[in-house]
């Protein structure tokens, strides 16, 4: 028996959710006795792949080919299904990230196995009986999920599990596994990646802001408080809607769903629909200049003014108190 | 063009989500039902890649009771040619995509649209293992698509970009914002759907694996602190000290 989890790497470097869904495998292995071994496709360094060491991962099978470097979703759910059955593998975790949302239903598909997307805690196992919860109802709710296969797959949201350093080092084996040529349905035609921005899903600190600043040419001051803080920035849908940010900005129910430690949002009232993408978020601040805006409902921190006079001043302070 | 376009019935997005029956079921009391807002879009593209029908045929499916029809309906409103609504509960992605994948084969489509995630489950779930089960390519969530002489060109979303996919047709795509505009039905296009084709068909047997069995609502959170636009230091400090966030 083991715990294996899915290991996603951005040109090379693990991505952050890779080491929270290590801890998260090494964790379920530790309850059940048994070990987690790690899984990551393309050309990532041996280096690179012994970091997962110190997050408890014993071993880590590494697929390197040419044909292999771009995303393949239904070559990479048959590698990653394959290595679940070769090691004998009872759970696998992978990350609920826009390429783990297209692996995670193949996967368990091919190995007969519950799906369990979006799990916010370690599961709670006694005997046959295995059961983990989930965010439900966009963020309204949290269900609680019971798995009846006897292999379950499992993903996590980014920046929703701690991942911890243990100390330890991995082992990296390289790993062949077949894949067909039906396998590669999808060719990928070209990759366009903002370099310079924080990705939102994984950002630890988002700085948002809604139709309270009243025209695109008003983003200049969230995009420098972002700036300031290494924080992404993201928007609400009527901002998204009218074509003053791009769509992969919207956070909400329809919207990209974020838990970052950190959200601030400017001129944004908290609609339902807007709160239930953003409700995990550990800490919200909220400037807003009506004190009745819901928002302020779900707020830790708040201040009611005039966005433009309060979000210069922010920027001021913040950049003294890192200056410091 | 033969499209497939399934169908999520969801509560309504300003629906307030309760539970009965010891916290074990969705409390249906007062909800509003509505088409997953991400299915409308895939039904918008669904409409425009066939030209309202001159090039081909949109057939909507769900697999659900018969309290889903006026969603159904809603979605022949809009510009479906026909519909099928698998008589079941929908139990789990397994036991839908199952459901969906068995009336595929029997009736072979060129395009299966899905949306990218039903409001209520948020699996993302039944687009990839309907085109597993099918051995078919797939797109989770796809932000654009256009397709052209078999051959189907898909904007995929990643992490802060995006990634430009070919694939050629038969393919399921699972849609989100950019996809397509929404379309809101018109008088005509009620009155037609009266008279438009639902078919009821019975469920294969299928085992789910999963099952959704206690809610409970995320704990409410502490009442906000306000601090003076005057005084905006005490924020950092608090940010700094108290929430240890910065
Ligand atoms: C099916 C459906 C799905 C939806 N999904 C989403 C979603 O995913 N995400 C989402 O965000 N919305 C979504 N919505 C829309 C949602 O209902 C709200 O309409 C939207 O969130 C409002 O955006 P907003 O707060 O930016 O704008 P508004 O509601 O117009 O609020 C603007 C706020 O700015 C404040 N303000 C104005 N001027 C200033 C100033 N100078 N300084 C400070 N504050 C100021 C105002 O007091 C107000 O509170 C959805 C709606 C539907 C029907
Ligand atoms: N009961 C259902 N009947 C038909 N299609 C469904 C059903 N449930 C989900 N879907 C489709 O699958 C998509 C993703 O749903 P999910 O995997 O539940 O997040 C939805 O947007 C729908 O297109």
């Amino acid at each position: 028996m083991s715990v294996l989890v899915y290991i996603e790497n951005t040109d090379g470097q693990l991505k952050k959710s890779a080491f929270e869904v290590a801890s998260y495998g090494k964790d379920i292995a530790t309850q059940l006795g048994t070990e987690a071994i790690a899984l990551a496709i393309g050309d990532i360094s041996s280096d690179e792949l012994t970091k997962l060491g110190n997050y408890g991962i014993a071993k880590v099978l590494h697929v390197s080919s040419a044909d292999l470097k771009t995303f393949v979703n239904q070559a990479y759910a048959s590698i990653i299904a394959s290595a679940a059955k070769q090691h004998n593998a009872s759970i696998v975790v992978l990350s609920n990230t826009f390429s783990g949302k297209g692996l995670a239903p193949r996967i368990a598909t091919k190995l007969e196995a519950g799906l369990v997307a979006g799990a916010t805690s370690l599961p709670t196992v006694s005997g046959d009986s295995f059961e983990v919860t989930k965010t439900a109802f966009s963020n309204k709710a949290i269900a609680s999920v019971t798995v009846d296969s006897s292999i379950k797959v499992i993903t996590i949201n980014p920046n929703s599990y701690a991942a911890t350093e243990t100390g330890g080092s991995a082992q990296v084996e390289a790993f062949n596994a077949p894949v067909e040529s039906s396998d590669f349905g999808t060719i990928v035609k070209d990759i366009v990646r903002a370099t310079d921005k924080i990705s939102l899903p994984e950002a630890d600190i988002v700085v948002s802001a809604g139709r309270g600043l009243k025209g695109p040419e008003n983003w200049a001051m969230v995009e420098e408080l972002a700036n300031v803080l290494g924080a992404a920035t993201a928007c609400s849908k009527p901002v998204s809607d009218a074509g003053w940010r791009p769509h992969s900005e919207h956070v909400g129910q329809t919207g990209i769903v974020v838990s970052p430690n950190l959200y601030i949002a400017i001129g944004i009232s908290g609609a339902i629909q807007h709160l239930a993408g953003v409700s995990s978020s550990k800490t919200i601040v909220v400037i807003n200049k009506d004190l009745e805006a819901p928002f302020f409902k779900v707020a830790d921190y708040g201040i009611v003014g005039d966005a433009f006079v309060i979000v210069p001043k922010l920027i001021e302070a913040l950049k003294a108190y890192k200056g410091n | 063009m033969k499209i497939l376009v399934c169908i999520s019935n969801v509560p309504d997005t300003t629906s307030k989500i309760t539970f009965t029956n010891n916290d074990s079921e969705f409390n249906t009391t007062g909800i509003q039902y509505i088409i997953n807002p991400y299915d409308e879009i895939a039904l918008a593209k669904a409409i425009e890649l066939t030209n309202s029908g001159a090039n081909g045929s949109v057939t909507v499916i769900t697999v659900g009771e018969a309290s889903t029809e006026p969603t159904i309906r809603k979605a022949l409103a809009i510009g479906a040619d026909n519909a099928v609504r698998v008589n079941a509960n929908p139990a789990d992605a397994w036991y839908v995509a199952n459901q969906i994948a068995d009336y595929v084969k029997k009736n072979s489509f060129d395009l299966i649209l899905t949306g990218r995630e039903s409001i209520d489950y948020n699996g993302s779930q039944v687009a990839a293992m309907v085109a597993e089960l099918l051995g078919l390519p797939s797109v989770s969530i796809a932000k654009g698509l256009s397709v052209e002489a078999e051959q189907a060109s898909i904007e995929r979303e990643i992490e802060g970009g995006k990634e430009v996919v070919s694939a050629s047709l038969p393919l399921v795509v699972g849609t989100a914002e950019g996809v397509a505009e929404p379309k809101i039905p018109n008088m005509r296009g009620i009155m037609a759907a009266r008279t438009k084709p639902l078919e009821v068909l019975e469920p294969i047997e299928v085992k789910p694996l999963t099952k959704f069995n206690k809610y409970s609502t995320p704990p409410a959170r502490g009442n906000v602190k306000l601090i003076d636009e005057n005084n905006i230091n005490e924020l950092v400090n608090l940010l700094h000290s108290e929430a240890k966030v910065i």
